[in-house]
């Protein structure tokens, strides 16, 4: 462009002083993160999981009990300070404190790789048919539509038998490739969208290649209601993990997690509550604590819900003011 | 609340210092810095101003109708009646009432799922007391008053069955419900084709006269101010800058920002600046474009599916160094066109050549290098651009593609040097696009056509979502680049005005085929086609003197839907001049002169 000299149209477009200009420049990311910062709900959910997460994997190290060994002094021992069982004994006279810390280890690991699993396989099969349209997207869909109507149960029955019962890798496997479903639609819904927008058309007209733009303009603008939607998969995952335990097929005995100790307390309810109340009680904060991010996330990633207005921008054919006609104010 | 009398003048509503301020994440940011301004009975009072200038803001204020994070303080009195700081349900006595609103966007301001005849009636039935049948039949001659075609069928219709311009009246016919004595309208005619926006524009001074209604005009538009508003403010930053009688501030406005209003809007009536230089014929021409047709599938019930002919064999060549113009109202299929000419759009028969090279047959793998030497901008300069990468980064991404070799060093020079070239500054290519105000945000989206030096530039209606002032800094930008490097433009715009700045050339398209193809030199002076001189006659020309006369020459009706054409001449339900033999044969695009062409069986005689 040596040649050419500046043009005679230039200048300054917006004389107004806007507030938005004199900020330090912001990529979405960081103002998502700013937004998140300010809510304190989601930050205290956050304190809470990494705490639970930190006592998981610090407990069951420093206290004196194996999660299977027997204390035959101490069968179904009340909670108490004063015994060393913190939290009592199960029926097995097994400490109850570091089986439900032994439970949370499983049931975050479980629910963050088989979100992990969920989100890979979604995000991949998900972009790839949005994007691709037509008939690739067609069937790529239509066997996500047959895997819907095969009942879950079913399908987690044949894995447990296939890699036999218990088995923690071949749970991740079994509960991500149920979970990868829904994400594959909600990928593929918001490609959908995306592939519409002038960016991508500029893009295709500048003469990116198919993988560029999804890898450079697709994906990083799903990532942000993925990430969300995977912070309300993660509770899933685990409710789903207790739910299998709960009916046997999930997590085997010795080993513990959140819904077999549940399970396990649910028969001792009437003699001994705290056999359920403890397990259960850590499940009921872990679930509360992900809602709470997922919901801080989605106000951050998507600032049109909530009330302040953006400063004034030079466009006028789209947005108006959000008021309703006066004829259909009550 | 005390009965409404007015004296002969006392104005029917007056603004003594209106602030209007919002709490933002940012602090709170002055909208409306202490305005004041009175509307008398019977008269129309514009305000005028561009985007973020307060002019929506200080009404919605007075209305009570603000965000939840905005404040007002000043006075806002209708009538006797003080309205800041009362409460909705007081409020509501005087809106719907005594104040009619309309807004710019009619089809998110009528509720989606209720037919349109109940939503005229809902305010009668709600401030008049009428029962619903009462206020059906006042709700039918309303849509008859605001010239509503068909009224009795659109009764029973929803929203989304109705074209802009139909919505636009009834929103209307709802404001006018209960006959109020102020019309409040903002923007009513920003969203809609030009001659549509005509139409509504005569039917508002048609109401104003005949019910002695006061009126507050708001827009960005002086040519839609010109012939209807008696007294004019203009505003800018939430402030007053000139205030007075419309035909003295359009003639001669005092203040420096209004002149620089009227001199950014381009005049349809004004004779051609230029003659521009003759575009270069020996050399092939980059972009051409024989019996092209574009039809989309629609899908009627449920196996059937419809023929929408977005674009009906279209021939045109665009050559080397020149700017054609294509115009016609929205859903002509002008932006169709584009995309298939750049086979962003998978064309249905015709054939497309680039630079000679026929490019039909050719893979998506194929075309990718050519591509280069024809770049597209678009209308919406934000959506356009890409949100998570910086302008330094949208900038570079073209260069990665076609010039891998070249060093990032090399890279980051060029990106610069094309970012000084559009009129931007560096300290802007570490931002983001939300960070950008529109204009910047189009020059952003110019730089990254530009980067690669293509030969063609297709601009898709690329000035229509700016500022009047913007509009003109875009176009002398795209002048100036045009002639520093001899690209030729396709310039799709429903803008006349502009494209009479731009173009050398003009095609009028209507409902997917071409009525007439003419040097503008020719076409703004003489235009053959009849839909050409309609077209012409709508835009609106900001003086007083000569606008309220060209408010008769309005066009009747909308286009039709391109699913179910006329027979015959596509334009011959429009065409005030049509004969039986319109609507049995299709008129030949004809060579009319030497470098013009039309498609009219009566354009000798007419």
């Amino acid at each position: 462009m040596s040649e050419l000299s500046p043009p005679t149209g230039g200048g300054a477009d917006a004389p107004a002083p806007d507030p938005v200009q004199q900020m330090a420049s912001q990529s979405p990311w960081r103002q998502a993160a700013r937004r998140f910062g300010g809510d304190g709900k989601a930050l205290l959910a956050c304190a809470l999981v990494v705490l639970i997460a930190l006592m998981a994997i610090v407990g069951p190290t420093v206290s004196p009990f194996h999660y299977d060994t027997l204390d035959w002094q101490h069968l179904a021992a009340p909670p108490g300070l004063h015994s060393s069982h913190w939290l009592g004994t199960d029926r097995l006279g097994r400490d109850l404190f570091v089986r439900t810390l032994y439970g949370v280890r499983i049931s975050l690991l479980i629910g963050l790789l088989a979100t992990a699993v969920s989100v890979v396989i979604g995000l991949a099969w998900g972009s790839i048919a949005g994007y691709a349209g037509g008939r690739t997207d067609d069937l790529m869909m239509r066997f996500v539509d047959v895997l819907y109507a095969l009942p879950y149960l079913f399908l987690v029955i044949i894995f447990a038998t296939f890699f036999g019962r218990g088995n923690l890798v071949g749970l991740f496997l079994v509960i991500g490739a149920v979970g990868w479903l829904t994400t594959a639609r909600i990928v593929r819904g918001q490609t959908l969208a995306l592939k519409r927008r002038e960016f991508i058309e500029a893009a295709r007209a500048t003469g990116v290649g198919t993988p560029g733009i999804l890898w450079r303009h697709v994906i990083p603008n799903l990532v942000g209601p993925v990430a969300l939607y995977a912070t309300l998969t993660i509770p899933d995952m685990i409710l789903f993990e207790s739910f299998l335990s709960f009916l046997g097929l999930g997590v085997q005995e010795p080993l513990a997690s959140l819904g077999s100790l549940i399970n396990d307390g649910a028969h001792e309810m009437q003699s001994a509550s705290w056999m359920l109340l403890a397990p259960a009680l850590v499940l009921s904060v872990l679930l509360l604590c992900f809602n709470l991010i997922g919901d801080g996330l989605r106000d951050a990633l998507d600032p049109s819900t909530s009330v302040a207005p953006r400063p004034a921008q030079v466009r006028r054919r789209p947005a108006r003011p959000r008021v309703d006609p006066p004829a259909s104010e009550p | 609340m005390p009965a409404l009398v007015h004296t002969s003048d006392a104005p029917v509503l007056r603004l003594e210092n209106l602030h209007v301020d919002f709490d933002t994440s940012r602090g709170r940011v002055a909208a409306v810095r202490g305005i004041s301004l009175s509307v008398k009975p019977g008269e129309c009072l514009g305000v005028v101003g561009e985007s973020g200038a307060g002019k929506s803001q200080a009404f919605l204020a007075a209305m009570g109708l603000l965000a939840p994070n905005g404040t007002a303080s000043g006075r806002a009195t209708f009538g006797t009646t003080e309205l800041i700081g009362r409460t909705p349900a007081e409020l509501d006595r005087v809106r719907g009432l005594k104040v009619g609103m309309v807004f710019q966007d009619p089809m998110t301001s009528l509720t989606p799922h209720i037919h349109v005849g109940d939503q005229i009636a809902e305010p009668l039935v709600m401030h008049v007391g009428v029962t619903w049948r009462e206020a059906r039949l006042r709700a039918l001659a309303l849509l008859r008053r605001t010239r509503v075609t068909d009224p009795e069928r659109r009764m029973k219709q929803y929203p989304h069955e109705l074209s802009g311009g139909m919505r636009q009246r009834v929103m209307l016919a709802i404001a006018l419900a209960c006959e109020p004595t102020l019309l409040i309208a903002d923007e009513p005619t920003t969203a809609l084709d030009v001659t549509v926006q005509a139409q509504i524009l005569a039917l508002l001074a048609d109401l104003k006269r005949e019910r002695a209604m006061s009126m507050v005009l708001i827009t960005h538009d002086l040519g839609v101010v010109a012939g209807l508003a008696n007294e004019v403010a203009v505003m800018r930053e939430g402030q007053i800058v000139e205030q007075g009688e419309a035909g003295a501030i359009l003639k001669s406005p005092r203040h420096p920002y209004t002149r620089q209003l009227i001199e950014a809007m381009p005049r349809i009536d004004a004779p051609a600046a230029e003659i521009a230089p003759a575009a270069d014929t020996a050399q092939a021409p980059p972009l051409s474009v024989s019996d092209l047709s574009v039809n989309f599938g629609v899908r009627k019930g449920l196996v059937s599916r419809a023929k929408l002919r977005a674009v009906d064999g279209v021939s045109f060549e665009l050559r080397s160094g020149e700017a054609l113009g294509i115009v016609g109202e929205s859903g002509c299929g002008k932006s169709t066109l584009a995309r298939a000419a750049l086979r962003l759009i998978r064309a249905t028969s015709g054939r497309v050549v680039w630079m000679g090279r026929s490019i039909e047959r050719l893979s998506a793998h194929e075309l990718r290098p050519m591509r280069r030497e024809l770049q597209i901008v678009f209308q919406d300069p934000l959506a356009s651009l890409e949100p998570r990468m910086t302008v330094a980064q949208i900038l570079a991404e073209p260069l990665r593609i076609h010039q891998r070799k070249l060093t990032a060093a090399a890279r980051d020079a060029e990106v610069l040097e094309m970012l000084r070239h559009v009129g931007l500054t560096p300290d802007l290519l570490e931002r983001y696009p939300h960070e950008l105000s529109g204009g910047q945000c189009q020059r952003v989206g110019i730089a990254r056509a530009m980067v690669l030096k293509p030969r063609v530039l297709v601009c898709d209606e690329p000035v229509s979502a700016l500022d009047v002032s913007v509009q003109k800094q875009v176009v002398d930008l795209l002048i100036a680049l045009k002639r520093e490097t001899g690209m030729s433009i396709l310039f799709v715009s429903h803008n006349l005005a502009v494209v009479k700045q731009l173009c050398e050339r003009v095609l009028v398209l209507y409902l997917g085929r071409v009525m007439e193809l003419a040097p503008s030199a020719e076409l703004f002076v003489r235009p053959l086609h009849p839909y050409t001189r309609e077209l012409l006659s709508a835009v609106p020309v900001a003086d007083p003197e000569v606008q309220p006369a060209r408010f008769a020459r309005s066009v009747a009706g909308e286009p039709p839907s391109p699913l179910d054409p006329p027979s015959g001449c596509v334009f011959r339900t429009r065409c005030p001049h049509a004969i039986e033999r319109c609507r049995d044969q299709v008129p030949p695009l004809e060579q009319a002169g030497d470098h013009r062409q039309v498609a009219c069986h009566r354009w000798r005689e007419l």
